[in-house]
């Protein structure tokens, strides 16, 4: 009785403390600029099927596709188990599910096959990551949290597929015994091979008993604890993977979106009998006045779509290993872009936790992305073709170059000929109209 | 080549009464860039033998603002687009082609937005149509065991999905047709995007032209075809780096097919 009452005051904490953050990171998402994306609905949840659900990007590299699914898998798959393990928690009971009979069995018997799948593919990662060193995990913005976060990420698995399967084999063998409470239900392939492996049998069904009570909640403890790592991880991604597809950009990459008040201000000067529009209001963000602005000084100028993108990223590198800026030695990285912007969030998100409001603290994203890194991206969208999630850096550097170019006139000497050029040649060099029509002669 | 060309003007098409088949967005590289001069007068080739009833603006084209607007100058970009919205909406223009895949991706995607729907095609795309519906035709023969690698724009490719036509116009060649590692949709940049073709490269450790310049070369190919007057621009650099410029030749599809056509 007493540890039903323990678990069930675990259980409600833990799912607190996880709807506390999670609802944190969504008013945090929300910081950013209103935007609505609710069209081609059809197209968007084929999309997140085939992206999300299907993880048909991860598979374009097939190692880590493969093993990415085995613990995807593994994942949604085991929770069926944590659902018996909450009841059983609950209401004392020993496998609620038994009364499935053989299709008991069938679940049981996969779980441990894709445990073991989890087991390998975490141990695989680890080696590619510390052995193998893949120089994407092993780029600048991967030094300190980054690289410990996807280390704490794959222990964890491996600790609560090892306390899963200790957990069946005790189980298997007090079954075996007909120990009181432990009734004959499911299939053990690969926790009875263990058992016999170590000699289960040979120990006290006092012992096994300790064994699989331990390994229970180690288990169950475990999985509440990650549940809230992984707010605070980049492992928010099994969560947030599916509406960031949802969401994503449908329009052909290149196509970058319209800006529709400076259209009206450019009507207006070219027609001066057109109107100039309103100025644009002032939003009330976090309880502080945020001006409109041409592109995006910090987090509150982005789409909230991009900030989604921002807590979705899982750091995976494939963006940065196929950017050609990168690849050639730049400082760009459109990995560190996503990185920069979620770190800027958290940092704005935990002010406004402390003083109840947001303040200006004197810094933006552009404290934590230089111009060099803005300026190198080509716009050739590899990133969000690589990206497993749809995510989309371009927009962000795009955005941020406008706030440097509209708002601080900021940026390569260069473009600001191409800029002149273009104004008064109506061509990015400094030739004229009436010469268009040289070519037919030339 | 230098013969002069007549190409007509929407000006003068309108005041004849008539309505082009076709408009010809030549664009700003296409009409003062040495090189990219070439890739307009053998599409224009083709136009002409073709018999394609087409015009351009001439002198009332202006840069579409690819440039500007990835520049972070959305107050240029739409200065241009509007103005040329208006010119193009002024003469009832429907259908455009151009050789250039930044000029195609802002009047395909990004002109609606301002007031601007066509249909616009790429000239890979145009050219395919051509040799489908039997209004040109190309022998081969001249090219009979070259080998040519095509260097996939971004925003013709990835950008817009489109990787096919450019292939299916080269496969009219009769040559070999071999794919760098990185191709469609995981194609390389060459380094001219984004407005980087008016700026120097942020620094680095190499050139992003070098690095694709020698996964071309590492094909071994005789020709490297482009579909993109930058991307050809970048790529010939990058097979100079290399001194493999009397080996190698860069061609633009439409340059290949003027003449194998002969036109």
């Amino acid at each position: 009785m007493i540890a039903q009452v323990v678990f069930g005051i675990l259980l409600i904490a833990a799912i607190a403390l996880f709807a506390r953050n999670l609802g944190r990171i969504g008013r945090n998402i929300h910081l950013g600029k209103p935007e609505a994306i609710n069209d081609r609905k059809a197209e968007r949840w084929s999309t997140m099927a085939r992206v999300a659900l299907g993880q048909s990007k991860m598979v374009v590299r097939p190692v880590a596709g493969i093993m990415h699914s085995l613990i995807y898998a593994g994942f949604i798959i085991i929770n069926l188990e944590v659902l018996e393990i909450f009841i059983d928690g609950l209401f004392g009971t020993h496998r609620i599910g038994a009364f499935l009979g053989g299709f008991y069995d069938f679940l049981i018997g996969s779980f441990e096959i894709l445990a073991i799948g989890v087991l390998l593919a975490c141990i695989v990662f680890i080696a590619r990551r510390a052995i193998i060193q893949l120089p994407r995990f092993h780029k600048p913005e991967m030094k300190g949290w980054p690289s410990k976060d996807a280390m704490i990420i794959l222990v964890t698995e491996i600790v609560l597929m090892c306390a899963f399967l200790t957990m069946n084999a005790a189980d298997f063998v007090l079954q075996g015994l007909g120990a009181e409470h432990y009734t004959q239900a499911g299939s053990f392939p690969v926790s009875a091979a263990i058992a016999s492996t170590l000699n289960l049998s040979n120990l006290q069904p006092s012992t096994l008993i300790t064994m699989e009570r331990t390994a229970w909640w180690l288990h169950i403890v475990g999985i509440l604890g990650f549940l809230n790592y992984l707010v605070v991880s980049k492992h928010l991604h099994i969560l947030l993977a599916f509406p960031n597809v949802w969401y994503s950009k449908l329009a052909p990459r290149t196509e970058f979106a319209n800006m529709p008040r400076i259209t009206g201000e450019v009507k207006s000067m070219i027609d001066p009998s057109v109107p100039p529009p309103d100025p644009a209001p002032a939003r009330t963000v976090a309880g502080a006045e945020v001006p409109e602005r041409f592109g995006a000084k910090d987090v509150f100028d982005l789409s909230w779509k991009s900030l989604m993108d921002a807590y979705s990223c899982t750091e995976c590198g494939r963006c940065t290993s196929e950017c050609p800026a990168n690849l050639t030695g730049k400082l760009l990285s459109p990995r560190k872009i996503m990185m920069d912007t979620r770190d800027r969030l958290e940092e704005v998100g935990e002010a406004i936790d402390a003083k109840g409001k947001w303040e200006d603290d004197g810094q933006s994203l552009h404290s934590r992305i230089s111009e060099e890194e803005l300026w190198a991206c080509t716009t050739c969208n590899a990133c969000t073709q690589a990206c497993p999630v749809n995510i989309d850096p371009v927009s962000i550097i795009m955005e941020m170059r406008r706030y440097k170019v509209m708002e601080e006139s900021s940026t390569r000497p260069a473009l600001t000929s191409m800029f002149n050029n273009v104004e008064n040649n109506g061509a990015p060099w400094a030739f004229g109209a009436d010469r268009r029509m040289e070519w037919t002669n030339s | 080549m230098s013969q002069s060309l007549a190409v007509p003007t929407m000006a003068a098409f309108t005041a004849s009464g008539e309505v082009p088949e076709v408009l010809f967005w030549v664009g700003c590289a296409g009409s003062f860039d040495d090189r990219a001069r070439k890739i307009t007068k053998a599409f224009v080739r083709i136009l002409n033998a073709a018999k394609v009833k087409f015009a351009v603006l001439g002198q009332e084209e202006t840069c579409t603002g690819d440039p500007a607007r990835r520049a972070g100058n959305e107050f240029l970009f739409q200065m241009q687009a509007l103005q040329n919205v208006t010119v193009l909406n002024g003469y009832g223009v429907k259908r455009i082609v151009t050789a250039c895949p930044h000029c195609f991706n802002t009047l395909k995607n990004e002109y609606p937005a301002l007031g601007g729907s066509y249909e616009v095609m790429h000239h890979t795309q145009f050219i395919n149509a051509l040799l489908k519906e039997g209004r040109i035709k190309v022998q081969g023969g001249g090219f009979n065991g070259k080998r040519i690698t095509f260097h996939d724009p971004c925003y013709l490719g990835r950008g817009n999905n489109e990787y096919e036509a450019p292939r299916e116009v080269l496969l009219k060649l009769d040559a070999a047709l071999v794919e760098m590692k990185r191709s469609k949709q995981n194609g390389l940049c060459c380094g001219a995007g984004g407005a980087q073709m008016f700026k120097e490269a942020e620094p680095g450790a190499r050139e992003v032209n070098h690095e694709r310049g020698e996964e071309a070369l590492g094909t071994k190919p005789d020709i490297i075809a482009a579909g993109c007057p930058f991307c050809n621009t970048m790529l010939t650099d990058g097979v100079k780096h290399f001194n493999k410029e009397g080996e190698v030749v860069v061609k633009d599809v439409a340059e290949l097919i003027a003449e194998a056509g002969e036109l």
